[in-house]
């Protein structure tokens, strides 16, 4: 297979088009302009449409307005300007439509600043808009595991009918890394979607895309649905690597770039005599507890690393149930931790333990 | 015996829910007609609006899509890129389209997005509770003008149709009144004719319409009626205000 040098913000949109995305909706933010910029020019080379909208607002109703008509669509953009669209992923989340949002994120919170943050977990994984929702959400950590990630973002959204967040931070998007592409043909066989509003000609019934259900009790039982929805993704969609986790007794826990840090740091503390080892959780929602367990016999302590002020540390400490002490380090204002920070903190946690 | 009128196929046949005396129901009639007159009934797909028209799929005999609150040309135009064969329209209120979705509009309008927006103007918020709109009139009283609207506070009526015509990529813009059965007659006559446009691939197109509003203006419904002529429509007259240049006609 051959190898390209590709930048992580291209990769995103290379994935895009191998995974069958053939519509793009956005508006320009730093750091992750190089992704619309790549499909602008990529989209039209294989049939699609590339269309920079107004705003944010505009961008993520096109991808609304696209997905009830059938298409694989998908929005990037980065903190504010996913903030700004936080109000049409409610509205894809209560009308069940697939999609696929890209957030490279920068600091904040209001207009921060453009270095990498972690800062939007919660908006992420908590909800983010109004309403009894969830997102799948992804959190690659290379660029060829954004390039993989897509394919799957893509095959998640339809097979649940919901918006999926792939979720990079700016390091991530403008790092540079030999990939190998995943296989392309040109066509794909994508499932179908008769759900869809293409026009009731073939059909003969009607499709209606909508969120709105006045009765109390209508809307209660759309929201259980959608309940048990989340709960098939919780049983079947959790993802998470490990390194060095089987003989760790502290054990470091962090995503995305984060994570390349916290490996590097592990890598150090073992050669001190620290028998450190990394969950990397993949899905941040559904969040994988099954690691947490299962290092739960040898560990002493669990420490989380974040480009944030603590924001993934709870759902660490819902999945680690109390049984371990739950440690936290982390930069915010797009400060990245160095491994020598992380190393220092560890020990520091190691020896009171 | 022969049929001289009957129910569209364009509607399916739900009752519909809106007050005594409000023109929405003509509305919707002389738009699900002009979808069936052109044949293209099937082959459309309509956008919703946030307001009293909110359940508009429930009416429309086709595929519909319920858009957030003004935010119905964005969809339109993400629904006309993946399928551009197919009719798109919107349906919006004045609240939905000429406050919380100017950009969205202007924007559509810009881009000569080859979708219809049928833009219903009543001066006034419906669903919401009788509060001012973006074509309140001067001195009207609402649920939020308790006095009548007053410019210094409030700013002026924004004429939605002529802002639009200065847009290159407005194809067709025109507004019509459904008051009496002279204007319904022609209102219906612009519809199709912005529907045409579309289906041509000049741009885009949009017809107010100027409709009454007796529960929040609180007026009887034929009050209702003399008011919008009487009133309204000397601050929003009625025309064609741009339409297809000749060469792109016959392109």
């Amino acid at each position: 297979m051959p190898r390209v040098l590709m930048k992580g913000n291209e990769a995103f949109g290379e994935g895009a088009i191998r995974a069958g995305c053939r519509y793009f909706f956005g508006y320009p933010i730093t750091p992750q302009s190089e992704l619309p910029h790549y499909l602008a020019r990529r989209l039209p080379e294989v049939g699609g449409v590339y269309l920079q909208a107004e705003s944010e607002v505009a961008a993520i109703n096109m991808v609304y307005g696209a997905a009830a008509a059938g298409a694989r669509v998908m929005t990037s953009s980065s903190s504010p300007g996913i903030s700004l669209m936080q109000e049409g992923i409610s509205y894809l989340a209560g009308a069940e439509l697939p999609c696929v949002i890209v957030n490279v994120m920068r600091g904040g919170p209001g207009l921060g600043n453009i270095a990498p943050a972690q800062s939007d977990y919660f908006q992420a994984v908590k909800g983010g808009g109004h309403g009894d929702y969830r997102l799948l959400c992804l959190a690659p950590s290379s660029v060829q595991e954004i390039l993989d990630l897509m394919g799957l973002a893509f095959d998640l959204a339809d097979k649940y009918r919901n918006p999926v967040m792939v979720l990079g931070d700016g390091i991530l998007g403008q790092m540079m890394e030999p990939v190998e592409l995943p296989p392309y043909s040109g066509e794909l066989k994508l499932p179908p979607k008769p759900w869809a509003t293409t026009g009731t000609a073939g059909r003969g019934t009607r499709n209606i895309i909508n969120s709105l259900y006045i009765e109390p009790e209508e809307l209660e039982e759309v929201n259980l649905r959608l309940k048990a929805k989340y709960r098939r993704m919780e049983e079947e969609e959790k993802r998470w690597e490990t390194y060095l986790l089987e003989e760790a007794e502290l054990v470091l826990v962090a995503f995305g770039t984060m994570a390349r840090v916290a490996r590097a740091a592990v890598e150090r503390l073992r050669e001190e005599g620290i028998a450190a080892g990394l969950i990397r959780p993949i899905t941040l929602y559904p969040f994988p507890d099954a690691p947490f367990h299962a290092a739960f016999s040898r560990a002493r302590a669990f420490l989380v690393v974040e480009m944030n002020l603590g924001q993934m540390v709870e759902d660490v400490r819902l999945a680690v149930e109390g049984r371990c002490p739950v440690h936290f380090y982390g930069r915010t204002g797009g400060v990245v931790p160095t491994v020598a920070e992380v190393v220092s903190f560890a020990k520091e946690v190691w020896h009171k333990s | 015996m022969r049929v001289l009128f009957e129910r569209t196929r364009g509607l399916t046949s739900k009752p519909f829910h809106y007050c005594p005396g409000c023109t929405h129901g003509i509305i919707h009639r002389l738009v699900a007609e002009v979808l069936v007159e052109l044949d293209v009934l099937e082959k459309t797909v309509g956008v919703c609006p946030v307001g009293c028209a909110v359940f508009a799929y429930d009416y429309f005999n086709c595929d519909m899509i319920e858009a957030a609150h003004g935010r119905a040309p964005a969809v339109a135009t993400g629904v006309k890129r993946v399928l551009p064969d197919r009719v798109v329209f919107t349906y919006q209120g004045d609240g939905d389209l000429a406050a919380i979705g100017t950009a969205e509009i202007v924007h559509a309008a810009a881009r000569g997005e080859k979708i219809t927006t049928i833009f219903v103007n009543n001066a006034i918020y419906g669903m919401t509770g009788g509060q001012m709109a973006p074509t309140t009139l001067l001195g009207q009283k609402t649920t939020t003008t308790p006095f009548g609207r007053r410019a210094e506070e409030a700013g002026y009526p924004l004429r939605v149709a002529e802002m639009l015509a200065t847009i290159e990529g407005a194809a067709y813009v025109a507004r019509v009144a459904v008051n009496s059965p002279k204007n319904v007659i022609q209102a219906k006559r612009v519809i199709r004719r912005a529907f045409e446009v579309q289906l041509a691939g000049l741009g885009f197109s949009l017809v107010e319409v100027l409709s009454t509003c007796p529960t929040n203006w609180g007026m009887s419904p034929p009050e209702a009626l003399r008011w919008l002529e009487e009133k309204m429509i000397p601050v929003y007259p009625l025309g064609e205000f741009k339409v297809p240049r000749k060469e792109e006609k016959h392109a």
